[in-house]
């Protein structure tokens, strides 16, 4: 396996990127920003249509973050890819900052729409989506939208938007960490099979291991192929993903860095993420 | 260049269908117009669009968050969408969505908000809108149309279409009296004096403007000479254009088809405060009510929002 080592490696600086940056701060959503690093990984390291030295570009595919608290993660990747120099990431949520907690699409070049208020980002999608089809555009709009966020009904009113109207441009992506603020999403409000919801709802859709850079790609890949049906990735991932210490943390929708437990975590998986992407920059 | 009809007694064309029709011959010339309708077309009038314009018109079912979270993303896309609902879920059902994937985002959304306060008739008190000017007025840079006839209508939409933005228009569906002659054109932000008076200052706006040009003529039979301004847009207000005509004026009422929390009464009555005008002020509107049902004619009634309510308040104002 490992056909993609560059997008494991990307996924690695996506993450570092991540831990660093909310530690700077002493705060931050980091559960669901970092169950989301393959996932941009593999978008900006392989599917996307967009040059960073030109953000506007028309044509362009676009991003739609509708879980909008994962801002960290899609900055992380913004900056990986040179839309702005990495120090930017440091002023994440300062007076003034171009990096918002939540994307907003009139600050931060690459970020195409503004979300935060959950469910919303979905139906912006769908007119995206809507819009690239109406210009006779070969562009897609990449909707990721949370498992908690599925609470929020608008979802499911964008979701029957797109199949209605088979926007197979639109390629939603669940990002089905099993969390939500308050707890396991099945305690608070059971999302059930949300592959066989989805199926139901009109969507082709595929279940893949979120932490896998190979399976998400391919998944896409596939994915592109539909030419006339919805299509779904619902992405099977653990929040605080690929930390073991957040992974477990039972709170980790957003993590204060306030004690010593927590920064010695910290330390020690900067070290290793430090010290995985030295050893396959060397390859 | 602004004229009034000769006979106001008449009264103009159907609005829905004129507001579509409108759009539609837009449509023509402008690939970047897009129309979208919350299954609602027959009511709105918007089956004229889905006909002539098949392929840019949307109608996304009942989801009206969904709609305009759909303009929104239309309108990143370079499109420039007009959606309808009823006026309550054209904004309070909606108020998230306008102002953040809507107004914050710096989208630009045309919506057209059908049968507001009293016209809304037998759909009754849940579909009823007294607080949706109050709503819309707490956007920045939110532009609100009340519409007082057919000709004020497609000025506005012809401006609304040209402009980026969030431009709420607020309008029966119903033909309404005409007050101005065709090709009369009106801008966002400017209110015009619909007839000159000494005494007494009226500021109305939309379809009760014909309402308060009956009070005045009424007033004007018993000796009391009645300003009418018709303000347009509640916002933005023309500030300048009030603090001028309430100079000399014994008394200042404004007349609303809609609460007179957070409506064009408040807006003036801000105005008049911190511009330091004394001068004896009536909001004339909906007093902290709920609708209901009945035939708009009732509901006008049943809301003093009648000329002859009009002409009461003044006469016990003087």
């Amino acid at each position: 396996m490992n056909k993609n080592k560059n997008l494991k490696l990307l996924a690695a600086k996506i993450r570092l990127d991540i831990l660093e940056m909310l530690m700077h701060r002493g705060y931050g959503h980091l559960g669901g920003s970092m169950s989301v690093c393959e996932l941009f990984a593999v978008l900006y390291g392989k599917h996307l249509n967009v040059d960073p030295k030109n953000p506007g570009k028309e044509d362009r595919d676009m991003v739609v973050l509708s879980k909008g608290h994962a801002g960290p993660a899609w900055y992380s990747a913004l900056a990986e890819m040179g839309y702005f120099p990495k120090e930017v990431l440091l002023t994440l949520n300062d007076g003034g900052t171009i990096l918002p907690s939540h994307p907003d699409r009139n600050l931060t070049p690459g970020v195409d729409a503004t979300t935060g208020s959950l469910g919303q980002g979905t139906s912006i999608a769908a007119g995206i989506a809507t819009g690239q089809k109406y210009k006779g555009k070969n562009a897609y709009t990449y909707m990721i939208v949370g498992d908690g966020e599925l609470n929020e009904g608008q979802c499911w009113e964008a979701f029957m938007y797109i199949a209605q109207n088979k926007l197979n441009n639109c390629i939603v992506i669940i990002d089905d960490n099993k969390r939500q603020l308050d707890g396991y999403t099945k305690d608070i409000m059971n999302p059930f099979d949300l592959k066989v919801k989805m199926e139901s709802f009109g969507f082709k859709t595929l279940r893949v291991d979120g932490g896998d850079v190979d399976a998400i790609d391919e998944a896409i890949t596939e994915l592109k192929k539909v030419k006339d049906q919805a299509v779904c990735i619902v992405l099977d991932t653990i929040k605080g993903q690929g930390i073991k210490y957040f992974e477990d943390l039972f709170s980790n929708h957003s993590v204060k860095f306030n004690n010593d437990e927590i920064n010695a975590a910290s330390e020690k998986a900067v070290k290793e993420l430090k010290a995985f992407i030295a050893k396959e920059e060397a390859k | 260049m602004i004229k009034l009809v000769k006979n106001r007694k008449e009264k103009g064309k159907e609005l829905s269908k004129f507001f579509c029709q409108t759009v539609a011959d837009l449509m023509d010339h402008d690939d970047k117009l897009v129309f979208l309708d919350a299954d609602l077309a027959s009511p709105s009038g918007s089956t004229i669009i889905e006909k002539s314009h098949p392929d840019k018109f949307i109608n996304v079912g009942i989801a009206e968050a969904n709609m305009v979270g759909i303009a929104a993303g239309l309108s990143i896309e370079g499109f420039k969408p007009f959606i309808h609902s009823f006026a309550p879920f054209a904004s309070r059902r909606v108020f998230d969505q306008i102002y953040l994937s809507g107004a914050y985002a710096k989208s630009t959304i045309n919506i057209y908000g059908s049968d507001p306060g009293f016209t809304v008739g037998p759909n009754g008190g849940t579909h009823t809108s007294f607080e949706d000017v109050a709503l819309y007025r707490t956007i920045p840079d939110a532009v609100i149309v009340d519409v007082a006839d057919t000709t004020q209508l497609e000025s506005a939409i012809r401006q609304a279409a040209s402009e980026p933005g969030i431009k709420y228009i607020r309008l029966n569906r119903k033909a309404v009296r005409n007050v101005y002659e065709p090709g009369s054109e009106f801008t966002f932000g400017k209110g015009v004096v619909v007839k000159e008076g000494k005494d007494v200052l009226v500021i109305t706006a939309g379809q009760i403007l014909s309402d308060a040009l009956d009070a005045a003529e009424e007033l004007e039979a018993k000796g009391v000479s009645v300003e009418v301004v018709d303000i347009y847009t509640t916002k933005p207000l023309d500030v300048e254009l009030i603090l001028s005509r309430v100079k000399g004026k014994k008394a200042l009422v404004t007349f609303e088809n809609h609460s007179i929390i957070g409506g064009l009464g408040s807006a003036v009555a801000e105005v008049l405060a911190e511009h330091n005008v004394n001068i004896v002020f009536k909001r004339h509107g909906v007093t902290d009510r709920f609708g209901q049902v009945g035939t708009p004619d009732f509901l006008q009634a049943e809301y003093n929002l009648t000329g002859k309510d009009l002409v009461k308040t003044i006469e016990a104002l003087l």
